[in-house]
């Protein structure tokens, strides 16, 4: 059930509808083109040999035994790859030397994570290809895995980056006690006095707490298809969440001007922040250059779960102090982060994040970015804020038991406002954190009893403060009052419906008239990433500009047809038509018939960037979760949820519903039984769906949302991003539920059956 | 995936001379759901496929009850349940004779994957794909299941109990390959439970599985059958552990040596599934679960799965 809380509204005609989603016909019948249907004449298919070590030299590649098989047309290995002209890139995560991504891609002289790709192979066809595959002879060097924090941080811990690169950036891999380390970065965020917070505090707590490394888990492999024409023109199809991001990193490791690569985004089956990285792309294009034919390589799972971006196993610690009335004083906060093979994870976001929902006067939050020998960390939705906040969430709960304060109301008695400092030393804008924790506290599901014996309640808030950035889009308004719509956002969540509602809003005009689409990088202006829920608000700006773009036109159109001034003429979205002087008034439809006769045709369009335009709405949620715990298996069941997050204004209340159940039953995965399992030499044991145990519809109970609605002042129609929030307060929530099913406190997740039996065995002998 | 043969038998026999001209490589197919994927990942050599869906002797379901004390002289019907090797699950589960006397039957049956495979998937191939951890197995097991096999030597009947010799391998040899599976009438005050144990609800595969049947004269146990998966190189049947429930009520007590012994029993392996300890404890707690169970369906109480 939805409810949505907000003054019943009028002002607006199509958003909060939830019409049917443009790409939804082709994708129940099956029509809908995913990166692996594209065909093209004469295709060639690619397979990509990985290592089975975790960590090892590469001492030699021999294709020669490969490229006998009757079928097989090229391999490729790192030294196909150019060397990069910029030495140093930018990422998301900071400089990195270039040189490492096309390592990454292809290793040359070490292999750092089992599944690391040394060669590729092309074939007539794929079976062909994958018997090639093993036909590539390699010999390694195995060196010593490092497979754990613990072996990573070790004194004498094998140094994964050795190749003296990291010296091109300033601050990247700094020697430890004059050492090199497997440490790439640390930093500290905070203010205040934490000595003197501490000492004014009437409860101090300190734990430690652990996060599993965990898969995104998207249903649609990676692949890649590219064509490298003889007059130097690249074209990629690809599955990703962001076309230009892709093409820019493309370019990069092969040395390409922007304009020679096109990169078309095909439908999309699931990236949660993953496919913003290239894996497959340059493969398949230096591939295509070899044999002059198009080439196009598909990950299996094991590929995927093996090779691609998981996110980061995590260790942290944190002390609290507080008054007796639960005031909060102090924080300081450690987190250890694992990067994966190169450098990268996503502590700063979980630094960030970790105390955001409350005010904490004196705080610390120290991050570190540590390297070893699994596969490099990706994005994955709210990067790095589960693992960040999870420890917040459950030492405030813990604080609330011994304080014999409601969890929620303790929240609430630290809750962040307007204008409050965030750790990172930005400033709380207008926020709905209060909103959301008075919602819970009122819910009914939270002023039930819990009935029954080892069954308990726990609840925890999430915070993300959402991106902005770069967005294009245009509208091409037809003859008989119809519009195409253009946007560079690649559609993930419903972004199509989501974008056309905004602009059918604006000229108030039906969103049935609409045809909404996704650009590729050469049909469309530069537009970041489907990721950070930026979309609807940043692209949701782009499209409202545009809108007002095919406005001002039409004025100046109906001045001209009028004979008056274009500041004499006003189109109104209430009726959607141009009003003049003297009480004319002409309809868009008609409007539209009469471009042709009167100067052509009119296309309205927008590049925004979103700090030109308004400011980013930062996003609060809290989960209601009651479980039930079976004290001779383990197993935990969950048998309610309820999600309240504040959602700015649901553009799509449908589709926003289904963020935030979709984000809160990955965070459940993350509480119960996700992780990946590794033996001591760094090799993955669980890497198919069957054994990585993502929970399954009638693992759920149907996921309640509660809808509140504080608009973003910073955009028009009020949008916040919705999408990442919902998976961060599942962990804390469900380890807070279960500690009041049976009495203990995981501080360790995946909250597996196994822990939950070792905890209880713990807690019987203790007692 | 390698390229391979396919060929449908035309009848049993046509079957064997088709797997003894295939040689090694040449494999049963029936479902298909274990043996696809083993040969599409490479993790099972296969050139030929020989195909027995299309056999009666394959494909036949029936169950005949014990003849009655009243029938007329010469009428005689071997009682009990034919299971073709190639029928799929679906069926299995969905006949209303195995829903009334086979109940560890239609639990096991019913989890092994979703509504999909369970279209394909067969006893008979869960039974010679011989995984420890096969659901089915333990069920077969506890119900005295025996595999009718038929090869170039010959037909024979390997109980259940004794077909798996350790994981991926059985007592198949060459050119042979189970026909139907057969399963003797249960006693008139009987009943059967299957239980395992997953983290989730469905789609994965058994930390411990565990199967009983019990058979009662007034209040003393007069048969008991017990087995157990993923504790062993396979499929464990455990004789000793359900002959000592024989001959006495089913108490509290009894229920908490079987537990006991089983636990004892069991040979488990740490795994990424579950450790050793973890499945030891499971054991005692799905063995006291499957006798409970099978004990209220002996009393004639509706017991869900």
């Amino acid at each position: 059930m939805t409810t949505t809380e907000s003054a019943p509204s009028t002002e607006y005609r199509v958003i909060g509808t939830n019409p049917v989603r443009p790409d939804g016909v082709d994708k129940v019948t099956g029509r809908a083109v995913y990166g692996a249907d594209v065909r093209l004449p004469g295709m060639l298919y690619g397979k990509v040999l990985r290592s089975p070590h975790a960590h090892a030299l590469v001492k030699r590649v021999d294709a020669s035994k490969a490229l006998a098989l009757p079928g097989v047309h090229a391999v490729l290995t790192n030294a196909d790859f150019p060397e990069p002209l910029e030495p140093v890139m930018q990422t998301v995560r900071g400089p990195q030397p270039t040189r490492w991504d096309t390592e990454r891609i292809l290793a040359g002289r070490k292999v750092l994570f089992r599944g690391h790709p040394v060669a590729a192979v092309c074939a007539t066809d794929p079976h062909v290809a994958e018997d090639a595959a093993a036909l590539i002879e390699v010999e390694y060097e195995v060196l010593q895995a490092v497979a754990t924090l613990d072996d990573a941080l070790a004194p004498d811990a094998p140094i994964l980056h050795d190749d003296g690169l990291a010296s091109l950036v300033d601050g990247l891999f700094d020697p430890v006690d004059g050492k090199p380390s497997n440490i790439a970065r640390q930093f500290t965020l905070g203010f205040g006095d934490l000595e003197a917070g501490f000492a004014q505090a009437d409860i101090v707590l300190e734990r430690q707490y652990e996060t599993a490394m965990y898969h995104q888990g998207y249903i649609e492999p990676h692949n890649a298809t590219a064509v490298w024409n003889r007059d130097g023109k690249v074209t990629i199809w690809t599955s990703t969440q962001g076309a230009f991001g892709i093409r820019q990193n493309v370019a990069r490791v092969l040395n390409l001007p922007l304009g020679d690569l096109r990169v078309i985004p095909a439908e999309i089956g699931g990236g949660f922040g993953a496919k913003n990285v290239v894996y497959l792309e340059p493969i398949a294009a230096l591939l295509s250059r070899k044999t002059g034919r198009p080439v196009q390589l598909t990950m299996n799972r094991t590929e995927v779960l093996e090779a691609t971006g998981p996110t980061s196993g995590t260790r942290s610690w944190i002390k609290v102090g507080a008054t007796k009335e639960g005031k909060l004083l102090a924080a300081d906060v450690r987190l250890e982060f694992e990067a994966g093979a190169y450098p990268g994870s996503p502590v700063a976001g979980g630094a960030r994040c970790a105390l955001g929902p409350y005010v904490v006067p004196n705080q610390r939050v120290v991050g570190l970015d540590v390297v070893l020998n699994r596969p490099k960390t990706a994005a994955y939705r709210a990067p790095g804020a589960p693992a960040g906040e999870f420890p917040v969430e459950s030492i405030l709960d813990e604080l609330a038991e011994q304080l014999d304060i409601d969890p929620m109301e303790l929240r609430l008695r630290n809750c962040t406002a307007l204008g409050m400092p965030r750790s990172d030393g930005a400033v709380q804008g207008n926020i709905g954190a209060r909103e959301v924790m008075q919602a819970v506290i009122s819910h009914p599901h939270y002023r039930s009893e819990t009935v029954g014996a080892d069954i308990g309640r726990g609840v925890a808030m999430g915070f993300w403060q959402n991106g902005g950035g770069e967005s294009s889009a245009y509208a091409m308004v037809h003859a008989d009052g119809r519009v195409t719509l253009v946007t560079g956002s690649v559609d993930i969540g419903g972004q199509r419906a989501a974008l056309a509602m905004q602009f059918a809003e604006a000229m108030g005009i039906a969103y049935e008239d609409i045809n909404s689409l996704v650009g590729d990088t050469d049909t469309i202006g530069f537009t970041g990433n489907t990721g950070g829920s930026r979309t609807t608000f940043a692209t949701g700006w782009a499209v409202y500009q545009a809108a007002m773009d095919v406005r001002e036109q039409l004025e100046q159109r109906a001045a001209r047809i009028w004979e008056c001034a274009a500041d004499e003429v006003a189109y109104d979205p209430s009726d959607a038509a141009l009003h003049g002087p003297d009480g004319k008034v002409m309809t868009f439809k008609e409007a539209a018939r009469r471009l042709p006769g009167t100067g052509g045709m009119i296309q309205g369009q927008a590049d925004i960037v979103s700090t030109n335009v308004g400011k980013v709405g930062a996003c609060f949620g809290a989960h209601i979760a009651d479980v039930h715990v079976d004290r001779e298996t383990g197993k935990v069941t969950v048998l309610r949820y309820t999600a309240v997050q504040d959602v700015g204004k649901a553009i799509h209340p449908a589709y926003v519903e289904g963020q935030i159940q979709g984000g809160a039953v990955q965070g459940i995965g993350m509480a119960l039984n996700e992780e990946y399992v590794y033996d001591s030499n760094g090799r993955m044991l669980n890497a198919s769906f069957l054994d990585y145990r993502m929970p399954v519809a009638n693992d759920l109970p149907m996921i309640d949302t509660v809808l509140v609605e504080v608009p973003n002042p910073g955009h028009p129609y009020g949008v916040r991003g919705v999408g990442e929030v919902p998976i961060i307060p599942p962990l804390g929530a469900i380890a807070n539920a279960i500690h009041d099913a049976i009495g203990v406190r995981v501080t360790s997740l995946p909250a597996s059956p196994r822990v939950i039996l070792e905890l209880l065995d713990e807690q019987a002998g203790g007692a | 995936m390698q390229a391979l043969k396919y060929a449908r038998a035309a009848s049993v026999d046509d079957a064997i001379r088709l797997l003894r001209d295939g040689g090694e490589a040449a494999r049963v197919l029936a479902g298909g759901t274990d043996l696809i994927v083993q040969a599409r990942e490479r993790r099972r050599e296969v050139h030929l496929l020989v195909d027995i869906k299309r056999l009666a002797e394959t494909m036949v379901l029936a169950y005949h009850a014990p003849t009655p004390p009243d029938a007329p002289p010469g009428f005689y019907i071997y009682p009990g349940l034919e299971v073709g090797a190639a029928v799929p699950l679906y069926r299995v589960y969905g006949d209303p004779d195995v829903q009334r006397h086979y109940r560890a039957l239609v639990e096991a049956s019913h989890v092994i994957g979703g509504t999909a495979i369970q279209g394909r998937a067969t006893l008979g191939g869960n039974l010679a794909n011989a995984s420890p951890a096969a659901d089915s197995i333990p069920a077969m097991m506890a119900l005295g299941g025996v595999a009718r096999v038929v090869g170039a030597g010959g037909t024979r009947e390997i109980p259940v109990a004794e077909f798996c010799t350790g994981p991926g391998r059985s007592a198949l040899q060459p050119t042979e390959f189970i026909v139907s599976l057969y399963f003797p009438p249960p006693a008139s005050r009987s009943g059967s439970a299957w239980e395992r144990f997953i983290p989730r609800n469905e789609m994965d595969i058994a930390v411990v599985n565990a199967a009983a049947y019990l058979a009662f004269e007034g209040d003393t146990v007069s048969e008991a059958r017990l087995a157990l998966g993923a504790v062993a190189p396979t499929p464990l049947a455990l004789p000793d552990v359900a002959a000592a429930l024989v001959g006495r009520p089913l108490d509290d007590a009894a229920i908490d040596r079987a537990s006991a012994a089983a636990s004892a029993a069991a040979r488990p392996i740490s795994d990424m599934r579950g450790t050793e300890a973890q499945r030891r404890r499971l054991v005692g707690v799905l063995v006291g679960r499957v006798l409970r169970k099978a004990a209220a369906r002996a009393r004639g109480e509706e017991v869900p799965a």
